[in-house]
């Protein structure tokens, strides 16, 4: 588990704010916690700084997930975004477009 | 009213007494075991006044805390006292506690060589007996050592062996053969010890060569060789279709897990600015690095076409468009160039100078 590199940072705002825009300040910026970016085998996972200092207790191989997995980084570094992103990145998406299908709703943001 | 003052202070006294009296007993359901020789006390008590008392038990664990101390200074008061250097201290008992190891167990050294030999054969070690009978003095000696039963130092007379030069000094090689072989036993004895002191570093397992080395530890151990020279294996050449190698570069550092969080958020929220403003960044750096790159190309540009200038004009021309030496230098780079060309000669000597001078004009180039 390790904080993300400034090259690795920029890369994954570029992706998050295709899709939230200027609202992205609001995620790194909360006003009810501190919550942070943290790598674990190219995963990206927004975990609030409680959570993640217990989770620093657990050696890295046991480790399995920690707060909101948002992503992760493919072998060629580019970053991969997750259904899982969902429920931190829907308040602050743009427009929002419903698309109901056979199988259930689907919600696209844009 | 200074009765009463005085009364009032009487009363406040008595009761200081009391609380310190207080104080000092605290009642406990079971004693508390003490190690004094480690300052340790163990309270067996089960902790119901800290469950209940809620999310900040502080005052609670203070307490607890003082009045375990005040039963251990009060045991520590009952130790026999003495007197050291104008200061009374009490001697402490053995500590009964047993701690743990602090460093972990030391590992088993490999056998020496003779131990190995031996265990080959199966010798075992021969006891034998301290004392030796000697004869020349007529007492017990000992086998080695001080004042030992056949000590070959003290012989007043060696004779010659048949073989042997008559002019040889037999005593100074008896001396010799004595310093070899200390010498030998030192020497077996430090490889010995560099052999158990090694296998602690268990890095070196490839680099000596035995043959049957497997394709990662041939690597390796080039590797190994190719960096350690003077400079770090810079300059060392690989092999026409030799691959570099992989891994070598420099460890890349991470920031600590639980830095300074603020600063974090600064440096993201810095970065989401930077990318929202919408205006390409000037790099003050890389737009210097290549304005200068862009003027030492074009310096190098002219030159070139000064000294082709130079040269096709040079036979026909003679001495005047050399000693007038083109346009004004802008450089050092230009003087140097004229100051060649100048040496060439006199221009009678032109037309021999001109196919010498091209290819040392080129290779100044």
């Amino acid at each position: 588990m390790r904080p993300l590199t400034e090259e690795e940072t920029r890369v994954m705002f570029e992706k998050i704010a295709k899709y939230i825009g200027e609202n992205l300040q609001l995620l790194v910026d909360r006003p009810d916690g501190t919550y942070c970016f943290r790598l674990h085998n190219d995963r990206v996972y927004y975990v609030s700084e409680k959570i993640m200092k217990l989770a620093a207790n657990i050696s890295g191989d046991k480790l399995v997930s920690l707060g909101t997995c948002f992503g992760k980084f493919t072998k060629t570094h580019k970053f991969r975004l997750h259904v899982t992103a969902l429920d931190y990145l829907a308040p602050y998406a743009k427009v929002c477009e419903v698309v109901s299908s056979a199988t259930g709703d689907e919600v696209k943001d844009e | 009213m200074e009765g009463q003052s005085v009364e009032e202070l009487l009363a406040k006294a008595e009761q200081d007494e009391e609380e310190k009296l207080q104080r000092i007993t605290v009642l406990k359901e079971l004693e508390l075991e003490f190690d004094l020789g480690n300052l340790l006390a163990s309270d067996r008590n089960p902790p119901t006044g800290l469950r209940c008392a809620g999310p900040t038990p502080e005052a609670e664990l203070r307490a607890l805390a003082r009045d375990n101390t005040q039963l251990l200074i009060n045991q520590l008061w009952q130790l026999p006292t003495e007197r050291v250097e104008e200061a009374i201290v009490a001697r402490l008992p053995e500590p009964t506690t047993r701690l743990p190891r602090e460093k972990p167990l030391p590992r088993p050294r490999p056998l020496t060589r003779w131990q190995q030999f031996a265990r080959l054969k199966g010798i075992r070690p021969k006891k034998k007996t301290n004392l030796v009978w000697d004869e020349v003095s007529g007492q017990w000696r000992r086998r080695w050592g001080y004042q030992r039963a056949r000590d070959d130092t003290k012989e007043w007379l060696i004779e010659v062996p048949g073989n042997a030069d008559p002019l040889e000094d037999q005593f100074a090689k008896r001396i010799q053969a004595k310093k070899e072989r200390v010498a030998k036993n030192e020497l077996n004895r430090l490889r010995n010890l560099a052999r158990a002191h090694k296998m602690q570093l268990p890095s070196a397992a490839g680099l000596h060569p035995t043959g049957h080395q497997s394709k990662e530890e041939l690597g390796r151990a080039m590797q190994v060789a190719k960096v350690s020279t003077a400079s770090v294996g810079r300059f060392q050449e690989r092999l026409p279709k030799e691959k570099a190698p992989r891994g070598s570069g420099k460890k890349r550092k991470f920031q600590p897990l639980f830095g300074d969080f603020a600063a974090e958020k600064k440096n993201q929220l810095e970065l989401l600015r930077v990318m929202n403003s919408k205006k390409p960044q000037l790099d003050v750096t890389k737009a210097t690095n290549k304005q200068m790159r862009e003027e030492d190309q074009e310096e190098a540009a002219k030159k070139r076409k000064m000294s082709q200038k130079g040269k096709r004009k040079g036979g026909r021309q003679g001495l005047g468009g050399k000693r007038k030496g083109g346009p004004p230098s802008q450089g050092g780079k230009r003087k140097r160039g004229l100051g060649g060309k100048m040496n060439s000669g006199p221009p009678g000597f032109g037309g021999k100078r001109k196919g010498g001078q091209r290819p040392g004009g080129k290779r100044r180039k």
